[in-house]
């Protein structure tokens, strides 16, 4: 398959990851709207390594997958504390730097 | 050594799964309840290891399945199950115009990347991994000689990152105290003062008693008067009405008594 078909998905799959990230206001969904991104991103790599023929990309898209481990699992403890100072995932509800 | 075979079939990998992978990402943005969104996650996440495997990079394959179906999917499972299942985003639109310039915005992203895409111009089909990943003998060998030699510095760096995740995960993770766990000093000065103003033996309750007939825990032990210790039995048992008779106790103990009282008193008499 050519490379721009893979580079289409990828955009694909970023631009839904962004609209949801703005449009979602549970914390979790919105979340996982941030994970599809990265995953955009790891494809575009992927692609990338292929079409130029060096594992360069695929080692990015290895570390993008490491600091997305990393990444969710301080995000979700985040969540977590938040849920339970406020008994809500809505990221509308953590809204005291507002006022 | 197991060799993961690369998908032969390119074509097909991606006709199946892009259109499959795009209708699962929307299902993300679209499902009302958090758990289906993870689900609609998962398909997405597979979908993506398969194109990887089409794309020559089967330890991507590998590990895109273990971190991100295995690990990450799970964990974010475990929080929406702590946070509730049933938690809905609310309809209202607490920004004026929240949904009409999210549109917008998105709109014009998808435009600026596309635009961006399609200004590369890709001279022929893709160059393929065979020759990189001759040199070290595999995909996974080719990987690790640049991640231990080219990349060393930013392993280390990731190792690091690693590390303060875990700890800023259990920090934040960590729950407050209910209320303060008594310990041992506590417990014995409030045995003590138990004993100072009701009275009450800060010491160990007494055993159960022990008969000719039976020693069993439901057996009250006595007093030196002859009266019943409470203490002794167990409060369930009490309340259950277990507790054994001391006079049916007695009863055996007194006979054993009595006879030997006769035995002795007809030996005296044959002694006179």
């Amino acid at each position: 398959m050519s490379t721009q078909a893979y580079l289409a998905l990828a955009v694909a799959l970023f631009v839904i990851g962004a609209l949801g990230f703005l449009l979602r206001r549970n914390a979790i969904v919105a979340f996982m709207s941030v994970e599809l991104m990265l995953n955009a991103a790891n494809l575009a790599f992927v692609t990338f390594a292929r079409q130029h023929g060096g594992l360069d990309g695929q080692v990015a898209s290895f570390f993008v997958m490491v600091v997305a481990a990393a990444e969710v699992v301080i995000g979700l403890a985040i969540i977590v504390a938040v849920y339970r100072a406020r008994r809500s995932a809505s990221v509308d509800d953590a809204s005291l730097l507002k006022f | 050594m197991i060799e993961i075979p690369a998908l032969t079939g390119d074509l097909f990998a991606f006709v199946v799964c892009a259109p499959l992978m795009v209708l699962l990402a929307i299902g993300i943005v679209l499902c009302r309840k958090p758990v289906h969104s993870a689900l609609c996650m998962a398909g997405v996440m597979v979908g993506l290891a398969v194109l990887y495997a089409a794309q020559d990079a089967p330890f991507l394959f590998v590990v895109q399945i273990i971190v991100y179906t295995g690990a990450i999917l799970m964990l974010f499972l475990f929080v929406v199950m702590l946070i509730g299942v049933d938690t809905r985003d609310s309809v209202v639109e607490t920004l004026k115009g929240h949904r009409f310039w999210t549109i917008v915005a998105i709109l014009g992203l998808t435009a600026l990347i596309l635009l961006a895409v399609s200004q590369a111009v890709f001279v022929g089909g893709p160059t393929g991994l065979a020759n990189a990943n001759a040199q070290h003998g595999g995909n996974a060998e080719g990987l690790a000689a640049l991640l231990f030699t080219r990349y060393v510095v930013l392993l280390e760096a990731t190792s690091a990152l690693l590390i303060t995740a875990a700890i800023g995960a259990m920090v934040l993770a960590h729950g407050e105290k209910l209320r303060e766990v008594k310990r041992q000093p506590e417990k014995a000065a409030e045995r003590i003062e138990r004993y100072a103003k009701q009275g009450i033996h800060p010491g160990p309750d007494p055993n159960s008693g022990v008969y000719a007939g039976t020693n069993a825990i439901s057996a009250p032990a006595l007093l030196p008067d002859g009266s019943v210790a409470e203490h002794s039995v167990s409060k369930v048992l009490t309340s259950r009405g277990a507790v054994v008779a001391v006079d049916d106790l007695r009863g055996a103990t007194g006979g054993a008594f009595e006879d030997i009282r006769r035995v002795h008193a007809e030996l005296e008499g044959e002694d006179k």
